[in-house]
């Protein structure tokens, strides 16, 4: 009788599981199913849903009028150097204050969260006008210092998560035998934070890629990433519902199949510590 | 090589001073154990010692030299933790070849003194395992061979056996004394476990919330404890120590009288009580004795196996000679 309650729940559990899972991935199927539809299915009523002609055509106009291995370049830049930029400060950061803290290391940990909180509409227009005075305006570089001030908090947060999970110990035993700051960092502290330092750099990079905000007002065409790309498909000229969901799928596409097989080790990183 | 000095010493976290000014002297090639009850300060002497706490004030001395502002790299010495503190990513060999790394030796004077600690160990087999595969024991052995490679000034051991179970503590400190005896290598060794600092120590220094309060061999200790407190904490099972009209017989405010040195009787004797738990060891019996008017309760060591129940009446006489007198302040009375 148990077995059976159980083998019920379960299947119950399952079908919530579906369909919580298809209601949260629905968008994206959608997207990429309207994205081989012509612009007048894709806007049909009732909307079709796999019986129409398949096309490329999208893709093909989409690819020749704006450049899409430009945006989907920037947006490598963007994502990646940020993250780099963005580890090599928090890594140090999240050292200090995991190892050697001091009696405010946790408000300044609030502190460096609450700027999350932040609406960044609110420190737009200072940001901007110093971009343009500096030159920093639709440039890859000046992306990247943007991406980088505003994840930092999130990376310092993840790394200092998990490196507080590290014995202290074995940092005093490499202390004692021998090792300097840098060799007890690199060769012993890092190693052993490889599993939360990797979902700290795919959760960063995910970030950066679908930053919209700055990314759209800071760029205009040389250094613009893929959000600018989708951007530009919605536009008030009228609605191209096909193209914007081409240009949606492709730009969704690199992190979709980064995330799909990085998430064992993105699931495992953010449950660390949290479930031991 | 290896001796090292404390003068006077201290260190406090904040406002709270956990080791009030302190002088010791550890002669080179020595095995010292500082034990005393938890929160003594005798890991907190350890970490001083080892730099990875700096002291308050006062002053460190390894083989002469100034060691106070040293960093712990570069003190010397090897540390052998509780909790072994492995470097889980890396196999056996190269956890113990770390030091010799860091110091950047030879690759082949490397490898030579890595298979060699291997060797004394017993560990060649698993060199090429991770510490995640081994057991407590084996991992305990890496832990000091990552220490021994290095031919330290001195050994450092934070309570290394205790998450060992109790065999394998036994064959594990014969162990660390038989390395003692052929490296001749100074040890300083921190224990909770007066078995383990008697049974290893050449000189066992007596902490008490962050105080010296002895320093002499086992037996210096056993016989001639200084104060109440390491007649009470020296010994197994503890001193009975007995206060009031008893001792002032002794012209002492306080007697100590080991439970080894009582001896029993069903008929006579000096104090008449009653048998309470009786723990029989095989070798030896301890009793509790209620009702002597003495202590709460008294404990005595009886040789082999003694047929007496729960409830018994008992007689205790103690051996005179082996009689502690203790004063107001607790301590020795010569």
């Amino acid at each position: 009788m148990a077995r059976m309650i159980s083998s019920r729940r379960k299947a119950v559990n399952t079908a919530i599981a579906w369909s919580v899972g298809l209601l949260i991935f629905f968008p994206i199927l959608w997207t990429v199913l309207t994205s081989f539809k012509t612009e007048a299915q894709a806007i049909a009523d009732p909307p079709i849903w796999f019986n129409f002609h398949w096309t490329l055509e999208n893709y093909v106009t989409v690819q020749e009028r704006s450049n899409y291995f430009r945006h989907f370049w920037n947006s490598v830049v963007i994502s990646v150097g940020s993250t780099l930029i963005g580890l090599a400060i928090a890594v140090p950061a999240a050292w200090a204050m995991a190892f050697v803290p001091g009696k405010r290391t946790k408000d300044l940990l609030m502190w460096m969260l609450s700027t999350k909180m932040l609406p960044p509409v609110g420190v737009l227009v200072p940001i901007y006008l110093l971009f343009q005075k500096v030159g920093l305006l639709d440039t890859q570089i000046g992306l990247i210092i943007v991406l980088t001030l505003i994840n930092l908090p999130i990376i310092v947060w993840m790394l200092y998560t998990y490196f507080r999970e590290i014995p202290v110990d074995i940092l005093e035993a490499a202390r004692m035998d021998g090792a300097g700051l840098k060799d007890e960092v690199i060769s012993v502290l890092l190693p052993m934070a490889v599993p939360g330092m990797a979902s700290t750099v795919l959760l960063n990079i995910i970030l950066a890629w679908n930053e919209a905000f700055w990314t759209l007002n800071l760029t205009a065409a040389k250094a613009a990433p893929l959000t600018a790309f989708i951007a530009s498909y919605s536009s008030p000229e009228g609605l191209f519902y096909a193209k914007l969901s081409a240009a949606s799928t492709m730009a969704i596409a690199p992190i979709l199949i980064m995330g799909w097989f990085s998430q064992k080790q993105l699931v495992r990183g953010l449950t660390f510590g949290a479930v031991k | 090589m290896g001796r090292i000095t404390l003068d006077k010493v201290t260190k406090s976290f904040g406002e709270v001073q956990v080791i009030p000014p302190l002088d010791l002297t550890i002669d080179e090639g020595e095995f010292v154990v500082f034990v005393g009850p938890s929160g003594c300060g005798k890991s907190t002497l350890l970490r001083l010692i080892a730099g990875l706490e700096d002291i308050t004030s006062g002053q460190i001395r390894i083989d002469r030299q100034d060691a106070t502002h040293v960093p712990p790299a570069k003190r010397g010495l090897a540390m052998v933790f509780q909790s072994y503190a492995l470097y889980p990513h890396m196999s056996v060999r190269k956890n113990i070849a770390f030091p010799l790394k860091m110091a950047k030796m030879d690759p082949a004077e490397r490898d030579r003194r890595v298979d060699y600690a291997a060797k004394v160990l017993n560990l060649t087999d698993y060199m090429d395992r991770r510490p995640g595969q081994l057991s407590g024991g084996q991992r305990q052995r890496v832990a000091i061979g990552r220490a021994i490679v290095r031919e330290p000034a001195a050994f450092l051991f934070d309570e290394p056996l205790s998450n060992l179970d109790a065999a394998l503590r036994v064959n594990m400190r014969l162990e660390i004394s038989e390395l003692h005896n052929t490296l001749k290598t100074t040890m300083i060794y921190v224990t909770h476990d007066q078995v383990e600092a008697m049974t290893m120590a050449d000189k066992i220094v007596v902490l008490h919330a962050g105080r010296i309060e002895q320093v002499g061999s086992p037996l210096e200790l056993y016989h001639t404890p200084r104060n109440t407190f390491v007649a009470g904490f020296i010994g197994s099972p503890k001193m009975n120590l007995i206060e009031g009209p008893e001792a002032e017989k002794h012209d002492a405010h306080t007697i100590g009288i080991r439970p080894e040195h009582l001896d029993t009787s069903a008929e006579s004797g000096l104090w008449e009580g009653r048998v309470g738990v009786s723990e029989h060891l095989g070798s030896d019996t301890f009793f509790h004795v209620h009702d002597t008017g003495l202590a709460e309760m008294l404990t005595v060591r009886a040789s082999g196996e003694v047929a007496l129940r729960h409830g018994d009446k008992i007689f205790l006489t103690p051996q005179m000679d082996k009689l502690h007198r203790f004063d107001a302040q607790g301590l020795r009375i010569a």
